[in-house]
């Protein structure tokens, strides 16, 4: 479902067009809103749509194969950590889910560097960042190199 | 234009900012407290990769403090998954670190759920676990943006550099800024690729508006493959393309379908068919089928030959499942968490899975390095039991000196996933620190005039454009320029005529072969010719340029490779049986630019014995 953009919601911000994986949301130079100027090139991923402010983008199913007169809505509430969505089928059922979208504040992740620097002894073993208590398990776990042999199983 | 020319120098260049290259800055940073780390993407690493749009489940996860799996459990099923061929060392390597790769991004923020009886992780299958990962790849991408010295957005990276001095050993790489043009050339002392893997190399079944709704990402452009091709490393199982199973017309995942909510499948008359087709997989392959799970390429045969007979179309049989409340939401929130557009597909059509059984199909043929599949570039083995053969140097380094790999870029490592391709890029992030901090001040040296040459390669489809569109009135046809989308729809047609796509059943042969090649390189000639108006189409013919050379590759191995391995993935008719014998081995290549010349060569498979 390629996105379009409503002409009187949007304000020409360009948050859509820097967050779209695609590169399809571009600032139309005489209205001076955004617009999907590739819809084949369009995954229907809605980033563009969750970041935009003016909730001015929406989705068209494609016109190959998806009829007109559905809708699918969505609400991505940072602040709360959850995503809603409304769905709305082509003879007006519609369904509702909200799910979780992270549960620690938004820039609150430890950088690497924050923690004490490793070992040179460290640093020449096979042990990866913060292992092995992540592992949550003694040790990393090593084969023997006799172990592979060549062939067929 | 004449665009400015930006130098960015740095310790480790990473390529690509998905879920592999935020796992290489993160660990590159750990380990490598004093060195410059850069982070180049083509768009903007808070989305981008192929869990740009979230995921519902991590499927690569171990569970080894409850006693759940094992790594040696994980490269066993692997293994029988790609019909016996998987480069046991490496899936080794990631099977043991994944966990902690795993605890991290809970640590982080990404809610995963959890089973109310025993308060584990919710199990979708035996490796896969539940998440509510809309945020999957905004939290990640936190962390690589706490790593990383710098991240250069919206840059697409078009060839690596390599060292005057030393004709195999990588000194950089080049792009192009797609916002303002500006050409930028980063020279560094180790690079690892973490790019994506190809989509849209084979003709899609949906070719109008819908052509973007492919299962793997539009933006997987083949530059895992292409960049590694250009600058002479080995590749290996290029010919192991993915075809999926998956819902019609939105490709929306299947898995938390089969394994938690117990929906299972039927031919349009209600019968199940796999049962019905297994003596005859067995007849082809032998062995391989009897083991549990069938691997995935024959359960895609049994419902091909299903849909040949007439017994279509294949139903998911969700009725029952979704009477339980509880498994109707998760029905539907696993698409809003990863396929957005599968949901709108049933909305438009009416699909309610709790009156209709929906349809399901297979796909086009995708070429990438993390699936139920193996393609990319040919790496040595961890230091500390890799047999002889898999081990010349660092952990993930290709057969290029300082050059290493992540994610999709790296193959014979099936099943890694998301969390595995993040856990790989830090197994490459922590032998790059090593290589760098090994050779000190021996630094590779980036030559003017390659650069400059380079300079003027990559801006020719504006100026072919420029030139061209004064012979014409308008439109799109002319006579001195194709443009980025013409060219992609040639390729994807020779792709899926000649090489096994959607049209002939995955079915090709050594004549067909043979075939496509020639007019591959006809379309490699034309490619000199591709027009780009603009900023935005010129990085449309720079991935047009890497899925073509990344095709070639493909084909090459499909043409060397003498059996059909995998059916329902693709079909050698010519060689129409898995043939252990002459066969189980990796196929390797090497492409010399200078010739335009393909060289083939086997490879050994070892396995851990059991």
């Amino acid at each position: 479902m390629p996105t379009f953009v409503y002409m009187t919601n949007c304000d020409g911000c360009g948050y859509c067009v820097d967050i779209c994986p695609s590169d399809i949301m571009h600032i139309d130079p005489t209205y001076r809103r955004a617009l999907n100027v590739e819809p084949n090139m369009c995954w229907e991923c809605f980033s563009c749509v969750k970041a935009c402010p003016q909730h001015a983008i929406d989705v068209r199913g494609y016109a190959d194969f998806a009829p007109l007169g559905h809708s699918v809505r969505v609400l991505r509430e940072d602040e709360k950590g959850t995503i809603s969505w409304r769905i709305k089928f082509r003879d007006g059922r519609e369904k509702n889910f909200v799910s979780p979208i992270r549960t620690t504040p938004w820039g609150s992740i430890k950088g690497p560097s924050e923690y004490s620097a490793p070992t040179a002894s460290a640093m020449h073993s096979q042990a990866l960042a913060h292992e092995p208590e992540a592992l949550k398990v003694e040790a990393l776990p090593t084969l023997a190199r006799t172990r592979f042999k060549k062939g067929v199983v | 234009m004449s665009p400015k020319t930006i130098f960015v120098d740095s310790d480790i260049l990473i390529v690509g900012g998905g879920m592999g290259g935020c796992g290489a800055a993160y660990e590159s940073r750990y380990w490598g407290r004093d060195l410059k780390i850069v982070c180049v993407e083509k768009a903007n690493i808070e989305r981008s990769g192929a869990v740009a749009q979230g995921l519902y489940a991590i499927n690569c996860y171990m569970g080894m403090h409850w006693n759940e799996n094992q790594p040696e459990d994980h490269v066993r099923y692997a293994r029988n998954d790609l019909m016996g061929l998987v480069r046991e060392d490496l899936g080794y390597d990631i099977a043991r670190h994944v966990d902690a790769t795993v605890h991290k991004f809970e640590e982080w923020g990404l809610p995963i759920m959890k089973d109310p009886k025993t308060g584990r992780y919710q199990r979708e299958g035996k490796w896969q676990i539940m998440i509510h990962g809309e945020s999957y790849k905004p939290i990640v991408a936190e962390a690589a943006r706490k790593a990383a010295s710098a991240v250069y957005n919206r840059i697409m990276v078009t060839h690596l550099l390599m060292d005057s001095k030393h004709p195999n050993r990588v000194a950089g790489a080049v792009g192009f800024n797609v916002r303002n043009g500006d050409f930028y050339v980063f020279r560094a002392k180790a690079v690892i690729v973490a790019a994506g893997g190809a989509s849209h190399i084979f003709k899609p079944r949906a070719v109008g508006e819908g052509m973007g709704r492919t299962w793997y990402a539009p933006w997987s452009s083949a530059s895992a493959y292409a960049l590694p091709i250009l600058a002479g490393a080995k590749m290996t199982q290029m010919e192991n393309r993915i075809v999926l199973t998956r819902f019609k017309d939105g490709y929306g995942p299947v898995g938390a379908y089969f394994l938690h909510l117990k929906t299972y499948t039927q031919n349009a008359y209600g019968q199940d068919y796999e049962a019905f087709w297994r003596d005859s997989i067995e007849k082809m392959v032998g062995d391989y089928v009897n083991h549990h799970p069938v691997p995935t390429c024959l359960r895609n045969h049994a419902l091909l030959e299903e849909l040949k007979a007439g017994r279509g179309p294949i139903r998911m049989v969700t009725k029952e499942a979704f009477k339980d409340p509880h498994k109707e939401t998760v029905g539907w929130e696993n698409f809003l968490g990863m396929t957005v557009g599968q949901a709108v597909v049933w909305a438009s059509q009416n699909i309610d899975p709790k009156e209709i059984n929906p349809e399901l199909t297979t796909s086009e043929p995708y070429v990438m390095g993390s699936h139920a599949t193996c393609s990319g570039a040919w790496a040595s083995g961890p230091e500390d039991y890799a047999p002889a053969d898999y081990q010349w140097g660092y952990n993930r380094m290709m057969t290029v000196e300082g050059l290493f790999g992540a994610g999709d870029t790296i193959g014979g490592t099936a099943h890694k996933f998301s969390s595995g391709s993040f856990t790989e890029g830090r197994i490459a992030a922590k032998a790059a620190v090593k290589y760098v901090m090994d050779h000190g001040t021996d630094s590779p040296q980036v030559s003017e005039a390659e650069y400059t040459e380079l300079k003027k390669t990559i801006y020719q489809p504006l100026e072919n454009y420029r030139i061209g569109r004064n012979e014409i009135v308008g439109g799109t046809v002319s006579p001195s320029y194709i443009l980025p989308l013409h060219g992609l729809q040639r390729l994807e047609k020779i792709m899926d005529e000649y090489v096994g796509g959607i049209s002939s059943h995955y079915t090709t042969n050594e004549p067909l072969l043979t075939r496509g090649l020639e007019l591959l390189g006809m379309l490699k000639e034309d490619l000199a010719h591709i027009g780009a108006p603009d900023l935005h189409q010129l990085q449309r013919a720079w991935e047009l340029q890497h899925r073509v050379l990344a095709s070639e590759c493909v084909t090459q191995h499909t043409l060397f490779r003498q059996e059909t391995r995998w059916p329902g993935y693709y079909y050698r008719a010519d060689h129409p049986k898995l043939d252990d014998k002459d066969w189980h081995c990796f196929t390797l290549s090497r492409y010399d630019k200078s010739t335009g010349h393909w060289e083939m060569e086997k490879a050994p498979v070892y396995h851990i014995i059991d």
